[in-house]
């Protein structure tokens, strides 16, 4: 073998690769928080007694669930520009994620909301609380609190899916990670160092969840028991 | 502006199509393998075996597959090789898929019941068949519904074997595309036909897994 | 002649091609304790459920508080907030605690403040002997305890009308004690009351009128009399079993 690796060529760009994971971080924190609003709100249109909002919804899940990411960034990004709609690349790239991981996230919190038994929301009624109170207090703080694992890896995934988006150019570190090697010639290394910024963030990610969740389910951390 | 979308276009898709298959084919069949090793170590009662596995594990669900996927073609450069880009996304796609669906395998093993295994030990059976003969085949039941369902993400990802050159469905839909100038209609041709390939094994799995949820109970009154 | 709390003027309904209610009528004053009784599938569960709006009733009516039950113009939230039911699997929020699942409705459904509903928070709790367990959370409470808590929880909402749907026949026989104290206190302190009970010695004891449901109709009815000398032949097979 006549290669020799060479790390620090590209060690010495760390700095970028830092500005690279902070970007990786800022699109994934906004995609999350805005895919666990809209994956929300799904789920609970998917249980809607209108079947045209069940059937929607059932049918947004299906068809993104059943299609590659690479395809609906494309679908995004290109499709729009080509009927007159041109966005920039991170607006494209932080659509198709939130629309994405919408989809994954009503199936989560589907599953979450129908384990909440009925008699707990005959109780709830019975209470005069209303329709709203009783899907904030009854049916989603205790869904949540149950599905917050499965919720947490999935935002992880997200995180990593979000190296899809330098496909389109949209800035974050793998796309630092391409230009890199094109400037030292030292691809192997590169993306060997990027791998490694990739698992520590998340390691990270997965600490951060893990702290958000003992902060906001008082029960589990003074319990320790699952709901 | 070219000329329209012809059947000359559509072959080179459905051309795609076969390829992505064959890519998931590939990718299912030595990522199983391979995570059927990891879901044995994983459970090991050899510690090194257990910590290299974790290990292994950690690290290849940390990295995004795009990364694995460069990661395995310039590797494969450096080696000295000069395999078509076929062989690099098929070693990514087999470390990766070894990843996730030994997870899977290892969750549906543990799920045997513990009695299970004792009721086999105190029949003086070997570990091995106590595996083969008593744990093994009950996981298999259990384990089918989320491998069928996880069969839909192998062929999503092979997608992102276009990075390398691979010729699969999204990058026929690229090629199209860039002589069509026409993304709309390209990328949903091809979504539609991802669709088609994805939908059917969805379907199965979550049919796979309410038989799973009412069988037992069957058993049971019987 | 005071106008009765609840009311029940001829109501039926069927589940299908079942016949639950077939014509039942009773009243109940304000003040009194009305007991049902009666075998599974007597329809006493049934009756219970239809006056606080949980099941729909086919025919007949239903008055409770003023409201018309059976009217489809009622407010139901409003009905709720005169209305106190208590379950026989209680039914607590599992991820509140005693104290939250009892201030819950009151601030939100009742637009208490925070420091009215923690009031009348430390009131009920005291009520039903569990001041020192406001912090914890129903899977750390016995049976007895997490009943006890639901009938605090429905007495925040300081409501005219309570209603108890078998609410010992879940518990160990040792904890039935503590939570049938409770309801007899509750009535000597005056509060309108109807259950449905398999608790032959509460029933004749402290009930004001007792009512036997058999096959959907109110078979026999009246006080503690009717223990002693039941008048038709399912009542005396029916107390020959149970006591």
């Amino acid at each position: 073998m006549t290669y020799r690796f060479d790390f620090s060529s590209v060690l010495a760009q760390w700095p970028l690769f830092m500005h690279g994971a902070w970007l990786t971080i800022k699109l994934s924190l906004l995609a999350t928080l805005l895919g666990l609003l809209i994956g929300t709100l799904c789920a609970i249109g998917r249980g809607s007694r209108n079947t045209v909002i069940a059937n929607a919804c059932a049918t947004y899940v299906e068809a993104i669930r059943n299609t590659p990411l690479l395809v609906q960034i494309f679908l995004v990004y290109f499709g729009l520009a080509s009927i007159g709609l041109k966005v920039p690349a991170f607006v494209a790239a932080l659509a198709a994620m939130v629309i994405n991981v919408g989809a994954y996230t009503t199936e989560i919190m589907r599953a979450g909301i129908e384990s909440i038994h009925r008699s707990q929301i005959e109780a709830a009624e019975c209470l005069a609380l209303s329709r709203v109170q009783i899907y904030w207090h009854v049916i989603l703080r205790p869904a949540m609190e149950r599905v917050y694992p499965a919720l947490t890896s999935q935002f992880v995934l997200l995180m990593l899916a979000t190296s899809i988006t330098s496909q389109i150019s949209a800035e974050e570190l793998t796309a630092i990670a391409n230009r890199v090697q094109s400037d030292t010639f030292r691809s192997f290394e590169t993306y060997a160092v990027v791998a490694v910024f990739y698992v520590l963030l998340s390691l990270m990610m997965r600490g951060l969840f893990w702290a958000a969740g003992q902060a906001l389910f008082t029960r589990r951390r003074k319990l320790g028991t699952p709901l | 502006m070219s000329g329209g979308f012809n059947a000359n276009h559509l072959q080179f898709l459905l051309q795609g199509a076969g390829w992505t298959l064959l890519l998931s084919v590939i990718a299912f069949a030595g990522g199983g393998l391979v995570g059927f090793v990891v879901a044995l170590c994983r459970i090991s009662p050899l510690k090194p075996l257990r910590w290299a596995s974790l290990g292994y594990v950690q690290l290849v669900q940390g990295t995004p597959l795009l990364i694995l996927m460069f990661l395995a073609y310039f590797g494969l450069s450096i080696l000295g090789f000069s395999l078509p880009a076929l062989v690099a996304a098929g070693i990514s796609m087999t470390i990766y898929v070894s990843a996730y669906i030994g997870e899977i395998w290892r969750g549906c093993i543990q799920a045997v019941p513990r009695t299970q295994w004792e009721a086999a030990e105190c029949l003086a059976l070997s570990r091995v068949q106590r595996m083969a003969l008593v744990v093994l085949p009950q996981a298999l039941r259990i384990a089918t519904p989320p491998t069928v369902g996880f069969m839909v993400q192998i062929v999503k990802n092979t997608s992102l074997a276009s990075v390398v050159g691979f010729i699969e469905l999204a990058r026929a839909g690229q090629v199209v595309n860039n002589s069509l100038f026409e993304p709309f209609l390209v990328y949903m041709l091809v979504a539609g036909l991802y669709f088609l390939l994805c939908f059917p094994l969805s379907w199965w799995s979550r049919k796979l897994e309410r038989r799973l949820v009412v069988a037992p109970r069957l058993e049971a009154a019987a | 002649m005071t106008t009765p709390v609840v009311q029940l003027d001829n109501v039926h309904k069927s589940f299908g091609a079942l016949k639950v209610l077939d014509g039942v009528s009773f009243e109940v004053g304000k003040g009194e304790v009305t007991a049902i009784i009666g075998r599974s599938g007597s329809g006493k569960s049934t009756a219970l459920r239809c006056i606080d709006r949980l099941e729909k009733i086919d025919q007949g009516r239903i008055t409770v508080c003023g409201h018309q039950v059976s009217e489809p113009g009622l407010d139901l939230r409003q009905l709720r907030r005169d209305v106190g039911i208590v379950f026989q699997s209680y039914n607590l929020f599992p991820h509140l605690t005693a104290a939250e699942n009892i201030a819950l409705a009151p601030r939100h459904a009742k637009g208490r403040t925070r420091a009215e509903a923690r009031e009348i928070t430390e009131r009920v709790l005291a009520q039903v002997g569990l001041s020192d367990k406001a912090a914890c959370y129903p899977e750390q409470l016995s049976g007895g305890q997490q009943q006890r808590v639901a009938i605090a929880r429905s007495l925040a909402m300081e409501p005219q009308v309570m209603l108890f749907d078998e609410v010992t026949s879940a518990l160990d026989p040792q904890l039935t004690g503590e939570v049938l104290k409770v309801m007899a206190d509750l009535a000597a302190g005056g509060m309108t009351m109807v259950l449905v009970t398999h608790e032959m010695a509460f029933a004749r004891n402290v009930a004001d009128t007792t009512i036997y449901m058999h096959g959907g109709r109110v078979w026999e009815q009246g006080g503690r009399e009717m223990f002693d000398s039941p008048q038709t032949a399912e009542l005396q097979q029916f107390l020959g079993n149970g006591l």
